[in-house]
């Protein structure tokens, strides 16, 4: 008995030298004391406030702990406060944006934004607006319409292209110099600017049919240049880990390379392919560069991709923020904008989550 | 042997492998094809201006005088942005990968691979609307107390649109790239690697030093260089926040530019030696971006024979 | 329905190493032929020769002569589809095609190769092909369901269904066992002796006492060395082989003193 006693009443030689939590919470609480006084030595104001706070109270809980439990638990805790320290910095612009768009999207989302075109609106018809305080009229229907004919073009051309050289660097090419050459050539173009990408474009329609060619199937082409390289990937990592066993099974039943690869390898793989498509889709679908120099800009409707200028989304939030339509009072091309933008993020994170739901979707069947 | 049974007696079937291992390897070539034309046609478009009458060109003292700043100013603008970028966006894959709770670390996952998908145009215009006029009145302060660094020389611009700013919305673009690139290679980390630091009493930065790092280093390099190339070629959050002028020492008011920008904003107008002037600027912008690439391949296959990852 | 396979100083190569030599071996119609040995000896890469499986790997090359009743499989004009066509393989890990359900997986010989076959001769050629394989009463409920979704014994019956749907004339199984339970293992070799009836059958096994219950014949292969080629040391039948060797390696081999 007498021993059992003796052993609770002593302090665990587990938790000696440890500092007891209240401890961080008194360093927090000094910080933010000194903190408050040393910003308002500079000019009070809260953000101020915050980022001294947080620096005094990462070096004071760095040195007590240094002091009560060494250096390396300080350094220890020092790198915890720093990664914590990171996210939220990183937090604060991110969430700004998304808050930004989604606060000033909002209340762009109307009939007229989804189904008329700028078609007619002028300044004076902006100024006019403002004046009477009535709903902003003219919207980004023929944007919409442009970025979703100048993408399935791209797509159309990309994906072929793509998924047939993941299947020749996969299934025919191992080892040979022309893989390794493919390879690297797929990585410097996956480096390609956007930029680049819609000059190279711009430059091979103006050699083929004269200087000054804009229409959307520069811009797909542009965009292919920037997709081939992401589908090529997907698929070629997607081939890659379909078991060798299922291919030698196909074999040994008699069953040809290419329809092995075709009836085989490639369902085995679809998921995977299909959202890596996906998401090469959502990649291109904000670019914006490419397409300022290669389908121009308009205001009206454009149903082909095979001749005239055409919008975009992305162009459009770019000329109605940086040329409104009317120079004096630019908050309905600023509205307008910010209504595209958050129309194209959630296109994006549609897209970015089907790619999710398809990689569950056509997963290989297991059990049960 | 004329009697071998197992002999067909045409051809059939084999012309389907014939086919279709022929038109797979003809995309692969015709990837290699774009790619060269990609070079080709900017070479030859761009060509006029090398030979030009330099005064013809912008700037009047021929193309490597009207090239050099928006070089610099490209270099500074992806300097800036990979300054904040590198350590920000690793750390958080670190607090993603190592350091937050289970649950929420998926969620952050998903959220970083979200934001990383987000058009530049939409930063381009946050960076424009919404964070330039914050940064004027820290720059005004910066110019009053810190001037006298040429970096931080006034005056301040009052509209917040200058290079430190465009480098700005650079980094929050390439942060999410860079976190959502290291996190994936911070999760490949072998578990026995991490548990055997931990089993000698290592602390978490300890174990993270010892075993996770090592591992990650290429992948954090290749990570980098990648963030880097973005920043480079970036186009629109330039083009939208910075309102450009000439090399200049300081960050805080309007000047410099970058070649990206530079032909976003001029193209839509552009003919003739203009229009092969910025064809050109794109040339020097693709070549800056191989060496950037070539050189992180190079860094990542000399890592791999020493980081003992295999 | 069962063809016989005479091998004549066969080699086989990895690029310019000789991973088998000099292999001359008769194996009879309508047999159970093992091959036994040490792991590394190439008796399964030997196996993966005889129906031209071996070609997959880059590099891979074979000299001398396999025949097939007489037809050599290694004539310039002979493609190993075919050759693949008659002579079916059963693999080491059951591998049944993830994305098809069970009826499936058992015609894809047939489906995967675009050949038109009515329903009712499809339902046929699964019920017989899935009894031939002892499967049937077990799955005949769900045939609809994921072949994967079977257990590992099921899963490698399903795929000799799979093998004997296409009616090869020989069937090749690489230590189809080595990763089932004991209870699968002799469902498997109950198989085995059934399937003799019909096909000529070549196993590669690990596992002598699996050799010693199933087969008719035995071959062992040996390796004098890492880095040597593997070698036929002797073939004979399996009470022979397992009672009476006249090779000494042989000898040490079967009654545990090595390998």
């Amino acid at each position: 008995m007498a021993v059992d006693q003796s052993i609770q009443r002593r302090q665990s030689q587990l938790t000696r030298g440890k500092l007891p939590s209240y401890a961080v919470w008194v360093v927090l609480a000094a910080a933010v004391i000194l903190g408050a006084a040393l910003s308002s030595l500079i000019g009070f104001s809260v953000a101020g406030w915050a980022v001294i706070s947080a620096i005094v109270f990462v070096i004071g809980a760095t040195l007590v702990t240094a002091v009560a439990e060494g250096g390396r638990k300080a350094t220890d805790r020092l790198v915890t406060y720093l990664v914590y320290g990171a996210f939220i910095l990183a937090l604060i612009p991110l969430i700004s944006v998304l808050w930004t768009v989604l606060e000033r999207g909002l209340p762009g989302l109307s009939y007229n934004f989804f189904f008329t075109s700028m078609n007619g609106i002028t300044g004076a018809i902006d100024n006019q607006t403002v004046e009477d305080g009535t709903p902003v009229l003219g919207g980004a229907y023929h944007a919409i319409i442009g970025t979703l004919q100048i993408t399935f073009w791209a797509t159309l051309i990309s994906v072929p292209i793509g998924l047939l050289t993941a299947v020749y660097l996969v299934e025919y090419g191992q080892g040979k110099s022309l893989t390794r050459a493919i390879t690297f050539f797929v990585d410097v173009m996956t480096g390609i600017p956007s930029i680049v990408a819609g000059l190279f474009a711009a430059a091979l329609f103006a050699l083929l049919f004269g200087p000054g060619t804009r229409m959307g199937f520069v811009a797909s082409v542009a965009l292919s240049v920037l997709m081939i390289p992401v589908v090529v990937r997907a698929t070629e990592e997607m081939l890659k880990i379909v078991p060798n066993e299922l291919r030698e099974a196909s074999y040994a039943l008699g069953v040809r390379k290419w329809r092995t690869i075709t009836r085989v390898v490639i369902p085995t793989a679809i998921s995977g392919i299909a959202s890596g498509v996906t998401l090469s889709i959502a990649r291109v679908i904000g670019e914006t560069a490419p397409i300022l120099v290669t389908a121009g800009f308009a205001t009206s409707i454009n149903w082909s991709a095979f001749s005239g200028w055409m919008s975009s989304l992305p162009t459009y939030i770019y000329y109605q923020i940086l040329t409104p339509t009317s120079p004096t009072s630019p908050d309905p091309s600023t509205q307008r904008a910010w209504a595209a933008a958050l129309l194209l993020i959630v296109m994006v994170m549609i897209l970015n989550l089907a790619a999710r739901f398809i990689a569950g979707l056509f997963a290989p069947k297991t059990s049960r | 042997m004329s009697s071998n049974l197992l002999k067909t007696p045409k051809d059939r079937g084999r012309a389907g492998d014939k086919i279709f291992s022929g038109v797979s390897l003809g995309a692969g070539i015709l990837i290699l094809v774009i790619l060269f034309s990609v070079a080709m046609f900017l070479v030859v478009q761009a060509s006029p201006v090398f030979t030009a009458d330099p005064e013809t060109v912008t700037g009047g003292e021929g193309f490597a005088a009207y090239i050099f700043p928006i070089v610099v100013g490209t270099v500074i603008a992806a300097a800036i942005a990979l300054l904040i970028a590198t350590p920000v966006g690793i750390l958080v894959a670190l607090f993603i990968s190592h350091y937050a709770p289970r649950r929420l670390a998926r969620i952050f996952g998903y959220v970083v691979d979200l934001l990383a998908a987000i058009p530049s145009v939409i930063y381009g215009a946050w960076g424009y609307l919404v964070l330039a006029p914050q940064m004027s009145t820290i720059f005004t302060w910066l110019a009053e107390n810190l001037g006298w660094i040429p970096i931080f020389a006034g005056p301040a611009s009052q509209t917040g649109k200058t290079i430190l700013t465009a480098g700005i919305v650079l980094a929050v673009m390439v942060i999410p790239i860079i976190t959502s690139l290291s996190r994936e290679i911070f999760l490949q980390t072998p578990n026995l690697h991490e548990e055997a630091a931990l089993a000698m009493g290592a602390t978490r930065w300890e174990m993270v030093r010892m075993a996770v790092l090592p591992f990650a280093r290429p992948g954090i390099v290749s990570a980098t260089m990648l963030g880097l190339g973005r920043a480079l070629g970036e186009t629109m959050a330039v083009a939208l926040v910075l309102s450009p002028g000439l090399l200049s020492a300081s960050l805080i008011s309007s000047g410099n530019q970058t070649i990206a920008a530079e032909i976003a904003l001029n193209f839509p107008e552009a003919f003739g030696l203009r229009l092969s002037e910025l064809i050109a600027a794109g040339l020097v912008l693709f070549v800056i971006t191989l060496i950037v690439n070539m050189i992180a391949r190079l860094i990542i296959s000399r890592s791999k024979e020493f980081s003992g990852a295999n | 329905m069962s063809k016989r396979i005479d091998v004549k100083d066969l080699n086989v190569y990895y690029s310019k190493f000789l991973a088998v030599e000099d292999v001359n071996i008769n194996i009879e119609a309508r047999s159970v032929t093992a091959f036994i040995g040490p792991s590394g000896c190439g008796k399964s890469t030997f196996l993966r020769t005889l129906n031209r499986m071996h070609e997959v790997i880059p590099g891979a090359r074979v000299e001398g002569e396999v025949l097939l009743d007489g037809d050599n499989l290694y004539d310039s004009a002979v493609d190993p589809v075919t050759v693949r066509g008659q002579i079916g393989m059963v693999f080491q890990r059951p591998n049944p095609f993830p994305t098809m359900s069970i009826r499936d997986n058992v015609l894809a010989g047939v489906k995967l190769n675009n050949k038109r076959i009515s329903k009712s001769d499809a339902d046929a050629l699964v019920e017989k092909s899935l009894r031939g394989a002892n499967l049937w009463n077990e799955v005949k409920d769900r045939l609809g369901r994921p072949g994967s979704g079977l257990s590992g014994g099921q899963q490698q019956r399903l795929c000799i269904a799979r093998a004997i749907a296409v009616s090869p004339q020989v069937i090749l199984m690489d230590e189809p066992c080595s990763a089932l339970d004991p209870i699968s293992t002799l469902a498997i070799e109950d198989l085995i002796n059934e399937l003799k009836a019909d096909y000529t059958v070549v196993i590669v096994t690990h596992n002598m006492q699996q050799a010693a219950r199933v087969s008719d014949r035995t071959a062992f292969f040996n390796i004098a060395g890492t880095g040597k080629p593997g070698k036929l040391i002797e073939y004979d039948d399996t009470t022979t082989i397992f009672n009476k060797p006249s090779m000494k390696a042989t000898e040490d081999y079967v009654s545990g003193r090595f390998g």
